[in-house]
């Protein structure tokens, strides 16, 4: 099973109530889901067969996974065969115990990330912290969020959730020297984490990153980036340490061109993003003399077990269908609870980690579909959660009786299997009504959580039956006519 | 072998029985998609290609100008504040730079400090896309190593028209993967304040691109 922080305290629901009563939040979150739908919509809408294209990148992934041990087998031989180092780690304990080794090994108390949502999910900067070793992170938004030792809410804008006087204020209380004078201007606030970094990434020995893709026939990793941070890190320190999670192989060189059409269109609404970088290890006199790259699973061999779920591992992160979620866009990426939120976090948390882990995930969506609309590998989230959310009730019903939902439905079955039960029930509802001077629903604090945001219905004065038998003529006559 | 390795492979093989794959291993190739009239090889690049390419840089926020083989100084020359250090890769054409006084050619002498020192770095590319508007390096000659072309603030890639594919397919198509690459798309840039767009953060902040014609 997937571990490290791919799960928090507490349940969606609990998490979103938090969520929806902060309005600048919303505010913030809406103003920028807003405007990058519209943008990527234009990006997309300039390719011709944009259709295919998506059809493509499923095949790709879905080729890929039919083979995966082939695959990453082959990956590791050709890595291996230009100078890298190939590891292996089950779980976010045994990759993070890999990086602390070769950290030590190497005698760097410092290093440099590139922004990396497996590095997150395994949780290496607190497991870096334990062993006295300082990372840091060097995306724009990424520094945001260490700065403030918040957590990052989107995959591609971690601080999508916070507006540029809060970060103006973020950036005074943590980098050292930066007055009162710091304007709230995107511009200068950027020129501000350029010159912060700058020393960073000059004096750095090792750096850690992620990587979008491995190229199994070629022995290749790549970075796609803006910033240019990722190239610092790649190019100039003297040890590359990457943690890719298995899923992201594909079979041929030729097979990352479908993607580079694919992910920047859908994640930055950029015909291209500003930098890509690729290396097949070690390249003499170029770049790290010593580059490692960790294998992941963490819980992702069970999502390819599922017959349904594996779908899921086509994801390559673009972060479209949080951009499109009318669940996200009201409560943001922290009330998921995972370094995955959004749609696709909604189903990859549970199938890495377990349903049960995360049973409220699954039902933090509408189901309206329009993720899978956008979705650059044509992953069908809603019928994804569709199975998380059976495989949830599936799982609830072994247990004895205990919520109100299946009390109450179980009470209903047998009522209304019999005939006889059923008049008497009906009979009673009005009678109910008519005995209570207030609406009967309130008398339930077991439905007190459905009735929290709907009203409950007054039992009629007649049920339909009751009244039939009192018209019993009219209907006879009604139907002659 | 690891005992992650082989329980990670494990795990894999068996997912294969409960959930038995539907897609052949490898995805059939696919003949190249989103693309625009395709130069046959080794021919020079349609007028149209040029004329994208230079539409699509230009969108990035660079600046991109035409120039004929005989003009490629003098307009390296007016890219260059006066007076700034200037570096280039070894292999870098000396025709290209005769104007140019204060220019040193890498060498492993330099380190990370000293390259940082440097206001403008000259390249070539190894290929071009119209498409997208992307240069690509990759560490051969006239282009150097990759922390070369980074450090400087300000980046000028010389390409030539013949360089220019169409689409994004075509370039990967012609890249050698062994050789670590760099794909450049305008300067760098962030838009993770609000989305709004900044240019440069760490890479270099100015990138200008002169396309030499045949």
């Amino acid at each position: 099973m997937g571990e490290g922080l791919l799960f928090g305290e507490g349940d969606f629901p609990t998490r979103a109530r938090h969520a929806l009563a902060d309005g600048q939040l919303r505010a913030n979150l809406g103003a920028a889901t807003t405007t990058i739908r519209e943008r990527r919509a234009a990006a997309v809408g300039e390719v011709a067969d944009w259709e295919e294209l998506r059809s493509a990148g499923a095949r790709i992934k879905d080729g890929s996974l039919a083979a995966l041990d082939e695959m990453l087998v082959d990956f590791e031989e050709k890595f291996s065969a230009s100078g890298g180092v190939v590891h292996w780690a089950r779980d976010a304990q045994e990759a993070n115990a890999i990086i602390v080794d070769l950290l030590n090994r190497s005698g760097a108390a410092e290093v440099v990330k590139v922004k990396s949502m497996t590095t997150q999910e395994i949780g290496l900067n607190e497991a870096l912290a334990e062993a006295g070793i300082v990372a840091w992170e060097t995306d724009l938004a990424e520094l945001i969020v260490q700065l403030s030792a918040d957590r990052p809410s989107h995959f591609l804008v971690p601080a999508i959730h916070r507006n540029r006087d809060e970060i103006r204020h973020i950036f005074q209380d943590h980098i050292p020297g930066i007055g009162t004078g710091l304007g709230n201007d995107p511009a200068e606030l950027t020129a501000a984490a350029r010159s912060y970094l700058r020393d960073k990434f000059l004096a750095a020995e090792v750096a850690i990153s992620g990587a979008n893709f491995a190229v199994a026939e070629t022995g290749t990793l790549g970075v796609v980036e803006s910033e240019g941070n990722g190239r610092m890190c790649l190019t100039l320190p003297r040890m590359l340490i990457s943690v890719v999670g298995v899923e992201k192989v594909v079979p041929r060189w030729e097979d990352v061109g479908t993607l580079f059409q694919l992910l920047p269109r859908s994640s930055t609404a950029e015909r291209m993003n500003p930098y890509t970088s690729t290396w097949s290890g070690v390249t003499p006199s170029d770049g790290p003399s010593e580059v490692h790259v960790v294998l992941l699973d963490n819980g992702r061999t069970n999502a390819l077990a599922d017959p349904v779920g594996k779908e899921a591992l086509r994801c390559i992160r673009c972060s479209a269908c949080l951009n499109v979620c009318p669940v996200y866009e009201r409560v943001g990426g922290h009330a998921y609870g995972s370094v995955y939120p959004g749609p696709i976090g909604a189903v990859i948390t549970p199938y890495l980690a377990g349903v049960e882990t995360v049973a409220s995930l699954p039902f933090a969506s509408t189901l309206c579909g329009a993720c899978y609309e956008v979705c650059p590998v044509k992953i069908d989230i809603p019928s994804l959660l569709v199975d998380l959310r059976a495989k949830h009730v599936a799982e609830a019903n072994r247990k004895p009786l205990r919520s109100s939902e299946k009390v109450v439905m179980s009470a209903l079955a047998w009522v209304m299997a019999d005939a006889k039960r059923w008049q008497l029930v009906n009979r009673l509802g009005p009678l109910l009504g008519k005995l209570t001077r207030y609406r009967w629903a309130r008398l339930a604090p077991l439905i007190g959580r459905w009735t929290e945001n709907r009203e409950p219905p007054v039992p009629p004065a007649h049920t339909l039956r009751n009244w039939r038998n009192n018209h019993q003529g009219l209907g006879e006559g009604m139907r002659h006519e | 072998m690891s005992e992650a390795r082989s329980e990670i492979l494990a795990r894999i093989r068996a997912a294969r029985i409960t959930a038995p794959p539907q897609a052949p291993p490898v995805a059939p190739p696919q003949a190249p998609l989103s693309v625009s009239p395709q130069a046959p090889p080794g021919a020079p690049a349609p007028v149209g290609l040029v004329g994208l390419f230079c539409e699509r840089v230009a969108h990035y926020d660079a600046t991109v100008r035409r120039v004929a083989t005989d003009s490629v100084a003098e307009n390296l020359g007016s890219l260059i504040v006066a007076g700034s250090k200037v570096v280039a890769p070894r292999g870098f054409p000396q025709q290209w730079t005769a104007g140019l006084n204060a220019l040193v050619v890498d060498g492993e002498e330099l380190t990370k400090r000293d390259l940082d020192g440097f206001a403008t770095v000259l390249s070539t590319c190894a290929v071009a896309v119209a498409e997208t508007g992307t240069v690509i390096l990759d560490g051969g000659v006239g282009q150097g190593r990759r922390a070369l072309s980074l450090l400087p603030d300000h980046h000028v890639v010389v390409v030539k028209e013949s360089q220019i594919v169409a689409g994004v397919d075509d370039a990967v198509g012609k890249l050698d993967p062994r050789k670590p690459l760099t794909w450049i798309s305008g300067p760098s840039a962030t838009a993770d304040i609000e989305l709004v767009r900044v240019r440069g953060v760490h890479g270099p902040r100015r990138l200008d691109v002169v396309v030499v014609g045949a």
